[in-house]
């Protein structure tokens, strides 16, 4: 018995866990490997006998160098971090208003209001930035970095509203009204009990926004155009890519360097991400 | 310290009428306790005294204020709530210097009163730690902490120990019954648990369907039911209702139904005189039943058939049949009797009510 149950947990767990994990990591693990491989093993033949597709002996920071100094990949950098806590901090403001609002106070509609927030994020960027294009230029915002910062809360707020709004109807309602009736007012309840108790819900939103906003590549395509203004995987991909040519070994180490932030955030935050998202408030 | 009246309140929801004309008096100093089945609008009465329903209609004054456009901070009241409503994120000290803190007293005074606070409970290892890391019973303590350290004109309890097993529940009844004796401060307690409202109010509200049905101290509700509601909610176990007659029988009144024929006592006939010929109400205790011995009145006894037999040690309850209906009867231990075992039943006659058919309001 023990036995077949050894078993069945090798086929039903370990197997797949692996599975998913290698299909996961891989294309970091490429993504590392293409970055440090020298330019004669990058652009050698498939069929070349000393091919070492998934591996190198002859590791280099070239490409490094080469990203930092002859492209504007640091600048880049700047920009997408700039404009990626602008408009979260923007978007969690009002998710955290809203988001309250839609879970705690009566008023008429709020039920269609917050499905109609909702709504608003399922219309994709790819339809939306049409429009958009139009207000940014009446607004003679164009190729600057507030194109983006304006236009990122349009998908980031009604995404901070709900995960807020779930949150806040899982801490006890209670814990509030204790506190109005011990002498606080509601602005007070909501700033000294409701968000230190919301946390993790808070810090969850703020993830998820900046990492949305820092992945973001259609509005930061359309609406920039100097080199100088670029996001990071805009940037990367409208610079080293010259017309049929890859600048593979930069590329690659463009976007591993985008995407070391995003991971440090996550493995910082992560218990809290976790509780943010399964909402565990008692009271 | 401050009384409280509830001058024709009424709270409307969109579809519900939640409470209807509630009016009630809460004397300075007094215990009242409102009680009633879930849905009765005992909840939402204590919410709008807090302040946290706002009135559909009506007044509440609390002291000499009329409080209704009142936020719940500026009303001076202390509500304790059934889930306890601790403040996760903080520690039990800081919990209970709260509202002090949200008052801006200065920081001896708060020190001072939540130290005091803590020792009438007795929770003052408890201060440095977080509500996780507590009992439900200490919870409890630091909730009700939470309310004295302000020294409100008036507690208000929202069931505040039907999260408790059952014996922690009757030691903190009875904490919380000493306390409100030394705080001497008014107090309006809400609960579904006729035996915490009988044992812990100066005077009890019993409510239902938004209405009050009764006020009164406790045992003026249980000897005088003014209604049939009020009878059967009141009392462990509930109190034995029977559909009867009431026939002539020329001398006197007879109440009738299949299995039994009582004779009405002489002091209850003339409020049952108009009645004759039709249905009426018969409520009897189960401790006013007794098996029947020789001194009692034939005419006050009826056959029974035992259907269960519950001993709880201190007595017996009987589950015995009278004709088609079942009632419960309580008897002394000594008494010897199994199941399927014929009774006479003896009522005794002081404590039979009678209630209206249709109004269900007492006869008597």
């Amino acid at each position: 018995m023990v036995i077949e149950r050894r078993w069945k947990k090798w086929v039903f767990f370990y197997v797949p866990l692996t599975l998913f994990l290698v299909g996961m990591l891989f294309p970091f693990y490429w993504m590392f490997i293409t970055a440090v491989r020298p330019d004669a093993e990058l652009y050698r033949s498939w069929r070349n006998l000393h091919n070492t597709p998934f591996w190198t002996l002859h590791p280099t920071l070239d490409h490094l160098k080469d990203l930092l100094a002859r492209t504007m990949f640091p600048r880049w950098l700047w920009n997408t971090f700039f404009i990626a806590t602008v408009s979260t901090g923007i978007s969690l403001f009002c998710g955290l208003l809203a988001g309250y609002a839609l879970a705690r106070l009566k008023f008429p509609m709020a039920g269609t209001l917050g499905t109609a927030i909702f709504v608003t994020y399922l219309v994709p960027p790819t339809l939306l930035f049409i429009p958009l294009a139009n207000i940014i230029r009446d607004f003679q915002l164009g190729d600057t970095p507030w194109a983006l910062i304006l236009t990122y809360p349009t998908f980031l707020i009604p995404f901070c509203t709900w995960l807020l709004m779930g949150y806040f109807k899982t801490i006890p309602k209670e814990l509030e009204e204790c506190a109005r009736v011990d002498g606080a007012t509601r602005l007070g309840a909501m700033a000294w009990i409701i968000f230190p108790i919301a946390v993790p819900g808070i810090l969850s939103a703020g993830i998820f926004a900046f990492t949305l906003s820092w992945n973001e590549f259609i509005y930061a395509l359309v609406f920039i155009s100097s080199p100088e203004r670029k996001t990071v995987p805009v940037g990367v991909v409208s610079e080293l890519i010259r017309g049929d040519i890859y600048f593979w070994g930069q590329l690659m180490t463009g976007a591993l360097l985008g995407s070391v932030p995003v991971a440090l955030v996550y493995s910082f935050f992560v218990e809290y991400y976790v509780a943010g998202l399964t909402g565990s408030v008692k009271g | 310290m401050a009384q409280v009246v509830l001058k024709d309140l009424n709270k409307k929801y969109d579809e519900v009428h939640a409470v209807k004309d509630v009016n009630l008096n809460v004397l300075d100093k007094e215990f009242i306790v409102l009680v009633g089945p879930s849905g009765c609008g005992k909840s939402t009465t204590l919410r709008m005294i807090a302040g946290l329903e706002e009135i559909s209609a009506g007044e509440i004054h609390i002291g000499n204020r009329v409080v209704n456009d009142l936020p719940p901070k500026d009303r001076d009241i202390a509500m304790v709530f059934q889930n306890y409503a601790l403040y996760p994120h903080m520690t039990v000290y800081d919990n209970m210097a709260f509202g002090l803190k949200m008052r801006k007293f200065p920081k001896a005074e708060i020190q001072k009163r939540v130290q005091d606070a803590a020792e009438i409970l007795g929770i003052q290892e408890l201060l440095k730690r977080k509500p996780r890391q507590l009992s439900g019973g200490q919870r409890q303590r630091v909730a009700v902490g939470r309310a004295i350290v302000r020294h409100p004109q008036v507690f208000l309890f929202d069931e505040p120990l039907s999260n408790l097993d059952a014996k922690l529940r009757v030691q903190m009844r009875v904490e919380l019954k000493r306390l409100h004796d030394r705080l001497e401060t008014t107090a309006i307690y809400v609960t579904h648990d006729q035996v915490e409202a009988m044992t812990l109010g100066d005077r009890v509200v019993v409510m239902k369907d938004g209405w009050i049905q009764q006020v009164g101290e406790p045992l003026e509700l249980y000897g005088r039911p003014r209604n049939r509601f009020v009878a059967g909610f009141i009392g462990s176990p509930a109190m034995n209702f029977m559909d009867t007659t009431i026939s002539d029988g020329g001398s006197a009144l007879w109440i009738e139904c299949q299995g039994l024929r009582l004779k009405v006592p002489a002091d209850r006939s003339a409020r049952l005189a108009g009645k004759k010929g039709q249905p009426v109400v018969l409520g009897i205790r189960p401790e006013d039943l007794h098996p029947a011995t020789g001194a009692d009145p034939a005419d006050l006894i009826c056959e029974a058939v035992i259907d269960v037999v519950e001993p709880l040690g201190s007595e017996i309850l009987l589950d015995v049949k009278v004709g088609n209906n079942v009632i419960v009867t309580r008897v002394d231990p000594s008494v010897r009797v199994k199941q399927h075992d014929k009774i006479r039943l003896a009522f005794n006659p002081e404590r039979i009510h009678f209630f209206d058919t249709k109004t269900e309001e007492s006869l008597l």
